[in-house]
């Protein structure tokens, strides 16, 4: 970007970077607040200080929500997981006739719009006797789920070759142990970043939870809107804190550490 | 049985659990609604069973849902709209950058993983009336008093564009990357200036990630609840927040039924529209 463009250039990379100011600064303003000190934990700044995530850690509501939501998200992300990758396996490892009309159908619940699905899936697992309840919030979790680790897993699935199981077939290994020893420490990686993706967006997910959740059950997202309702607390601003560090954080020093393992391995 | 057979039934083995739970979880239930949209409140007792016009006369003629309906597309395609203008010089400059290319990204993909009802209510600390804009102006002595800003349409269009943002720039992002540098260079050799270049060349190679952007930043904007509910004041409903409320408070299941299916039909006609045009794999590229 040299001569005439080098002014625009700057010009642009201002722009971006405003862009990026929006997208962040109301969420840093949020973790700013969490530690104030002032007594309606709103600006101005007062000082530094641990109460909202002590009155967090005491609001026994807040506790269950993250229990529920732990719960849920690590329920979802096993099963979304298993049947993501088996079906990404499918579609990878063999041609299939009509595999884009079965990629379709794979990724057809993000393709929908949440509410209408949610409402669809209330409605008919009501009918055949599920009501609101943990498994409908389990069903609704996986299904939502279901398309993001089948394109997670798709993508990264791609790169394994298949001459390592041929060979260890060929040298006399049962399917089952080719799968296990071959093949599954081969996926690790694509296994672990799906179902990573199925517990944050589960963790996340409001949409369709306000939906299906029995009464007097709350995740924390619909923990911090029932709190919205009345006002906004300081409280709110320590979960938000807290919520960012775990889906954040957690993925972050998960990649950190295998990327460890992996230079510890290859050296 | 031959080894053939069993290598060609494998791969649908592998399948069948995806695909049932596709099947159950979603088009079962899809069709069913279907039939529900047809069905009856009751006063008291469960919903009369049979094949009733009434949700779908009121669903298509009432003047209510239809002026919600309008507004709710007029939001999304001004999220939308927004989306684009914010979003596509940024994602030019990812794509372009040499330096932090990398950490650009990773920037990039925090949102995804940042709550959406946290990145939704950080605004009311921005805006509220004890947030940071207005007290800042007190502060300076610009106002006495904290002026309203949040809780109207535009603090809804703020909302969903700042948390559809990501997406659009995702896609745009892809699709430049994906544009060979040497073409612009060639253009601009043989004497068009860069803006010329960027207009003819850059531009129009870019427009698929564009649409796929705006498509999904118009899916997902047009569908939501949430974000009205906490950032729109009590006028501010978007047809969605129709459909909660139906199902939800007034447990009118079979209008509720007739509302959902509107808005399916309303939002899938688009996407077969793109489908049609675009295709689905460069969605799906950037979503991988």
């Amino acid at each position: 970007m040299r001569g005439d463009g080098k002014l625009g250039w700057q010009a642009i990379r201002l722009y971006a970077i405003c862009v990026y100011l929006f997208m962040f600064l109301p969420v840093a303003v949020v973790v700013l607040l969490s530690f104030n000190a002032n007594q309606f934990g709103a600006f101005p700044m007062t000082g530094f200080s641990f109460r909202w995530f002590e009155a967090l850690w005491n609001n026994d509501a807040v506790m269950r929500a993250f229990r529920t939501s732990l719960i849920l998200g690590l329920l979802t992300a096993l099963i979304s997981t298993t049947l993501g990758v088996l079906a990404s396996l499918a579609l990878v490892r063999y041609r299939l006739p009509g595999r884009n009309l079965i990629t379709t159908l794979l990724i057809a619940p993000i393709l929908v719009p949440e509410v209408v699905l949610a409402v669809s899936l209330l409605l008919f697992l009501n009918f055949i006797g599920i009501g609101k309840s943990m498994p409908m919030l389990l069903a609704g979790h996986v299904i939502f789920t279901l398309p993001f680790v089948f394109l997670v897993v798709q993508a990264r699935l791609g790169g394994i070759k298949r001459d390592l199981e041929e060979a260890a077939l060929s040298l006399g290994a049962s399917p089952m142990q080719t799968f296990f020893s071959v093949t599954l420490p081969l996926l690790m990686p694509a296994v672990a970043a799906g179902a990573l993706f199925a517990f944050t967006i589960s963790f996340d997910n409001i949409t369709g939870t306000l939906f299906w959740k029995p009464g007097g059950v709350e995740t924390v997202p619909t923990q911090i809107f029932a709190m919205l309702r009345h006002s906004i607390s300081p409280e709110i601003n320590a979960l938000g804190t807290v919520m960012i560090v775990l889906t954040v954080g957690l993925p972050l020093l998960g990649a950190a550490l295998a990327r460890k393992l992996a230079t510890k391995r290859g050296g | 049985m031959s080894i053939e057979a069993r290598e060609a039934r494998q791969p649908w083995i592998l399948l069948s659990p995806a695909l049932s739970a596709v099947t159950m979880l979603l088009f079962v239930p899809l069709m069913f609604i279907v039939v529900y949209s047809f069905w009856l409140r009751s006063a008291v007792g469960p919903d009369t069973v049979g094949f009733y016009l009434d949700n779908w006369q009121r669903v298509l003629t009432d003047d209510f849902y239809r002026y919600i309906l309008l507004n709710t597309l007029k939001i999304a395609a001004i999220t939308t709209i927004l989306c684009a203008v914010l979003g596509y010089p940024a994602a030019y400059f990812i794509a372009r950058a040499r330096g932090n290319k990398v950490l650009m990204l990773v920037l990039l993909m925090l949102p995804f993983w940042i709550s959406y009802i946290i990145r939704t209510m950080s605004w009311i600390n921005i805006l509220g009336s004890s947030g940071a804009l207005n007290s800042l102006l007190m502060t300076m002595g610009v106002i006495s008093e904290p002026i309203r800003m949040l809780y109207n349409e535009g603090t809804v269009i703020l909302g969903l564009v700042h948390f559809l943002l990501p997406f659009m720039i995702l896609n745009i992002y892809v699709s430049v990357d994906g544009i060979d540098t040497s073409l612009e260079d060639a253009a601009n050799s043989l004497g068009a200036t860069r803006w010329q270049a960027f207009l003819q060349v850059t531009l129009p190679l870019s427009l698929p990630g564009l649409a796929a952007g705006g498509l999904l930043v118009f899916v997902l904007g047009a569908s939501s609840y949430i974000t009205p509910l906490i950032l729109g004041g009590p006028r501010d409903a978007m047809f969605a927040n129709l459909v909660f409320e139906a199902i939800i408070t007034q447990l009118n299941w079979p209008l509720g039924s007739a509302l959902s299916l509107l808005l399916l039909i309303v939002l899938g006609s688009l996407v077969l529209v793109y489908n049609r045009f675009l295709g689905m794999s460069q969605l799906t590229r950037g979503l991988g």
